[in-house]
């Protein structure tokens, strides 16, 4: 049995406790809401890029000498997989559901026969797989979003990722996210980035539009300066999606634990005060049951 | 009013500009080229350039963007710039920081690849400052 000062100390340790995931959480919100805004922003130029491209690959994708990323390299022995996750933990599954879906596909292109190569995005993902496949680590990237993402982040990202590509280091390369679906809904995703998958035509009309185009400068001098941009973009969506969902599964994991605390306080608080009623009335007790010996 | 375009500029970041004009004037990678309306469809390179927006005639806005890519059909133009901003809000003491940066750049540069990223700098920043040069020459 705690004594009353025991259970007055676990009180106020919970009620501070309270108080940190509390402001946890409003600060995700906050987060969020600045999140999910930029992912907003950052919408109509990924559709308008789709456009041109779809347009620009209906006319060439399948032709002989298209550009590598569009058609790949011909063989898929090499994979690079770029996990993006988070710097920071107390997001309940967030980092840990990307892990394990990392963890399934790396696993599965080993038992192919594939190589497989790993790039980390946020120190999450990186200190948990690096039990693992620390020895397929290439490049790490950290310390993204501390002042929101942003596109330079991105592209810097996208840049490394081309010269591996352009140097043959790779022959298909996926990136594991998390969309962010609402609040308290994330979907771990995998995207391929090259080779680029092209979107399907939508209907005749489109095809007919598309083959009006004129190009300036060619139409492979276009796509082989769309393409990296387009890696950087893809990557940028990616980035955006998955802060977002960071901050909405904090958001979610910090409400939680608020709730959870109170409820923990709740029942500390009867419990001392039950404590302390048996104290008073044994005391009585004494005091009368003295006062009759006499 | 004349007949308009709905000319679209898009950053990575956000949806920059949305409305309608009468002509726009764009710096293609092979020459200059405006779009109004009825244009054939057509896709373009940019090079680092400014942007001009023409209403009666008259230049409206001037936007510099740091290169990218232009969509042009019938009744639209899209403008996918990285880096756009209106001409007046260029800051002179900025550009002269990225020129010698740049600068810089290309003289550090080791690798082929490095030099090529500094010579792309250096013609943003040049360019730049060549658009400055053309607001003053125009007040």
């Amino acid at each position: 049995m705690p004594s009353l000062k025991d259970l007055r100390v676990r009180i106020n340790s919970v009620k501070s406790t309270r108080k940190i995931t509390s402001a946890m959480k409003m600060v995700a919100a906050s987060k969020l809401r600045r999140a999910q805004t930029a992912a907003e922003a950052a919408r109509p130029y990924a559709e308008r890029m789709e456009r041109i491209l779809g347009a620009l690959a209906g006319s060439l994708g399948s032709q002989e000498g298209a550009p590598r990323m569009l058609a790949g390299t011909g063989s898929d022995s090499v994979h690079l997989v770029i996990v993006a996750t988070s710097d920071r933990g107390l997001c309940g599954g967030f980092n840990a559901t990307i892990v394990r879906n990392s963890r399934q596909l790396v696993n599965g292109l080993l038992a192919e026969g594939k190589t497989v190569k790993l790039m980390l995005v946020g120190r999450k993902g990186r200190d948990q797989l690096r039990r693992d496949f620390g020895k397929l680590f290439g490049e790490t990237f950290e310390g993204l979003g501390r002042r929101g993402i942003e596109y330079a982040d991105a592209e810097a990202i996208a840049r490394k990722v081309t010269a591996m590509f352009e140097a043959g280091e790779f022959d298909v390369a996926t990136v594991i996210y998390n969309r962010f679906k609402s609040a308290i809904s994330q979907e771990v995703t995998r995207q391929q980035l090259i080779p680029f998958p092209v979107p399907p035509k939508k209907d005749e009309v489109a095809g007919e539009m598309q083959a009006q185009y004129e190009y300036e400068p060619s139409e492979e001098g276009i796509l082989n300066e769309l393409l990296p941009r387009n890696l950087a973009v893809q990557m940028y969506r990616a980035l955006l999606e998955n802060f977002a969902s960071e901050q909405g599964a904090r958001m979610t994991a910090m409400d939680n634990a608020t709730r959870n605390a109170g409820d923990m306080i709740n029942g500390l608080t009867i419990r001392y005060n039950r404590t302390r009623q048996a104290q008073i009335t044994k005391e009585l007790i004494e005091i009368i049951s003295g006062a009759e010996a006499l | 009013m004349a007949e308009t375009v709905e000319f679209e500029l898009v950053s990575p970041a956000k949806l920059l500009m949305s409305e309608q004009v009468e002509m726009v004037v764009m710096p293609g990678t092979e020459g200059n080229f405006a779009s109004q309306p009825r244009h054939a469809p057509m896709i373009s390179t940019l090079r680092p350039g400014v942007i001009e927006v023409y209403a009666d005639n008259k230049v409206t806005e001037r936007i510099f963007v740091a290169g990218g890519f232009a969509e042009i059909n019938e009744e639209r133009c899209t403008v996918l710039a990285e880096e756009a901003m209106p001409v007046e809000q260029i800051d002179a003491a900025g550009v002269e920081a990225r020129l010698k940066a740049a600068q810089q750049a290309l003289d550090d540069a080791e690798t082929p690849d490095q030099a090529k990223a500094a010579e792309t700098a250096m013609a943003v920043a040049q360019a730049m400052q060549a658009a400055i040069g053309g607001a003053k020459a125009a007040h």
